[in-house]
């Protein structure tokens, strides 16, 4: 292969690439975190942090936004794993139109779908002024199912049956091997699953919005507000602290191998 | 495991219900846009004025163009920028493909309101009025990963001697990238393409941050008015119903595709 520099080397073609993420991925986020430790004058300053915490209704957001997105995730998993393992064992014959089933709600509006579910709640007499909590973990559930069982799905179809099998041959009682085998094997999928639903549950102030009628404030919601009012040193000190939360997250997880192209795997 | 007929019965029955919860808003939408009562739950006796009204509802039409326009330009874009830099990264050093490889990470892990917040703090940091080209960015920046991910694997299967085969025949190097490379990876192309189409269409958050307030999508419209209505207008239920038809469309092309095999298909 030719070394010299000058030639066209295959390399060269990330260029292009690497310019726009640099520009437009890497540039943004230090300007968060200089946002975030600055003040209107451009000055350093704690003040943001100090604001934020003071005021207490931040940390029920924190909080609050901590439960729906663990409350959804766990949800989505515990509904989403029966459905995923059953799409994907074979003797029980479901076709691959079946699965994309599951898939297709993706390809229908997320804001109308959402909206279709708080109409039908309302119509069936929950009304989520009333029940804001409940509309919106419904709603949220509602929203994130597909991409719970889609990893999980691609993850399971790839599972070694006659391990299994092995274990149920041995002696081993269905939920021991549920514990033992399943689940280990399992753990690429869950794992997808957990990040692609619990980051955007407490992200996402479109749901809340719709199913709660405003009466739930998440984390996205006010990143959402200090966006309107062109807050944005503030909203830049929520961002930094999602983005804090979300590198602890893939460090504790960073030894699991994740199915990190599970949305795509469809296709 | 052995299953019994009652068991593999509760566990497709299971699968069925999920699947039935997950449509019911849906289903019931679709019902009623064959009505033209205000609200549904009302039977007003068949008709389809609804589907007159959306036809004939210039923001809603605009809106869905713009939707369409927004997720083609950005997606061509990103198939480009993404295949060359999927090739790019490919034949780069350990080092630089490992630095390369994490920033591509960064928008897929980030919070989406994060990637928001921090493009729009970016275009207000530099001056620029926000109008096509920053919605154009912010869809890019949603989606370039999933080509590069969808590329990559197409490379890793193909046979690394065969580019340096075409140059020891004497194709000039870009001959040999356009007639030996490219033609490896075009399903993972097509794959990233239709991936970072079904993005984009879905997408909120990043167009309402980075778009020219003036400037509606699907997602953007249908946010607004029910979020000042309380209710989606009827004549979005007539919208659902089509927006359902072409997802079904979708889903029976996809089903096709994975039946005859992701090489010889194409959408």
């Amino acid at each position: 292969m030719q070394k010299n520099s000058l030639h066209f080397q295959r390399k060269f073609l990330a260029i292009p690439y690497m310019i726009f993420m640099v520009l437009f991925v890497v540039v943004p986020l230090l300007l968060i975190i200089a946002y975030a430790a600055t003040d209107q004058s451009g000055m350093p300053s704690v003040e943001n942090l100090m604001s934020f915490f003071r005021d207490s209704n931040n940390i029920n957001t924190l909080i609050i936004s901590l439960f729906i997105g663990l409350g959804n995730t766990v949800l989505c998993l515990l509904a989403g794993y029966p459905v995923a393992y059953f799409l994907a064992k074979k003797d029980l014959g479901f076709t691959m139109a079946t699965v994309l089933l599951f898939v297709m709600p993706m390809w229908i509006n997320f804001v109308l779908r959402t909206a279709a579910t708080r109409d039908l709640l309302f119509w069936l007499g929950l009304n989520g002024g009333d029940h804001p909590y409940l509309t919106t973990m419904i709603g949220m559930v509602y929203n994130y199912l597909p991409f719970t069982i889609l990893p999980l799905y691609t993850t399971m179809i790839k599972m070694d049956q006659s391990q299994i099998e092995a274990s149920c041959d041995l002696g081993a009682t269905p939920p021991q091997t549920f514990v033992k085998i399943i689940l280990p094997m399992t753990m690429p999928g869950i794992v997808s699953a957990a990040t692609m639903v619990f980051m955007p549950t407490m992200s996402s102030y479109v749901i809340s919005d719709v199913m709660g009628e405003r009466k739930i404030s998440l984390i996205g919601n006010s990143i959402q507000l200090y966006f309107d009012q062109g807050l944005w040193h503030m909203g830049s000190l929520v961002a930094l602290i999602m983005l804090i939360m979300i590198v602890i997250g893939s460090f504790a997880t960073r030894n699991i191998k994740t199915e990190d192209d599970a949305r795509g795997g469809l296709w | 495991m052995r299953t019994s007929k009652i068991g593999n019965f509760l566990r497709k029955f299971y699968v069925y219900i999920v699947l039935f919860i997950m449509y019911a808003p849906i289903l019931v939408l679709i019902a009623f846009s064959f009505t033209d009562a205000k609200l549904i739950g009302n039977w007003n006796g068949f008709s389809l004025r609804l589907y007159l009204s959306l036809f004939r509802n210039r923001e809603i039409v605009t809106a869905a163009v713009n939707t369409f326009v927004v997720a083609f330009s950005s997606a061509a874009v990103s198939t480009v920028l993404g295949t060359l830099g999927a090739i790019g990264i490919f034949y780069s050093g350990k080092r630089s493909k490992a630095v390369m490889e994490g920033i591509g990470q960064i928008p897929i892990m980030n919070a989406e309101i994060v990637t928001a917040l921090s493009l729009t703090i970016l275009f207000v940091f530099c001056g620029v009025k926000f109008n096509f080209l920053t919605l154009l960015v912010g869809h890019v920046v949603l989606t370039i990963p999933f080509v590069v991910l969808s590329v990559r694997p197409k490379l890793m299967q193909m046979d690394p001697n065969i580019y340096e085969a075409a140059l020891d025949l004497g194709a000039t190097p870009n001959k040999a990238l356009m007639r030996v490379i490219m033609p490896e990876v075009v399903p993972g192309i097509v794959s990233g393409f239709i991936l970072s189409v079904t993005l984009s269409l879905d997408d909120y958050i990043i167009t309402a941050f980075t778009r020219d307030t003036s400037y509606q999508t699907l997602s953007t419209y249908v946010y607004g008015v029910t979020s000042k209505k309380g209710t989606l207008p009827p004549s979005l239920r007539a919208l659902t119903t089509v927006i359902t038809l072409l997802a079904l469309i979708v889903l029976l092309a996809a089903n096709r595709r994975s039946k005859l095999g992701p090489k010889k298909n194409k959408h």
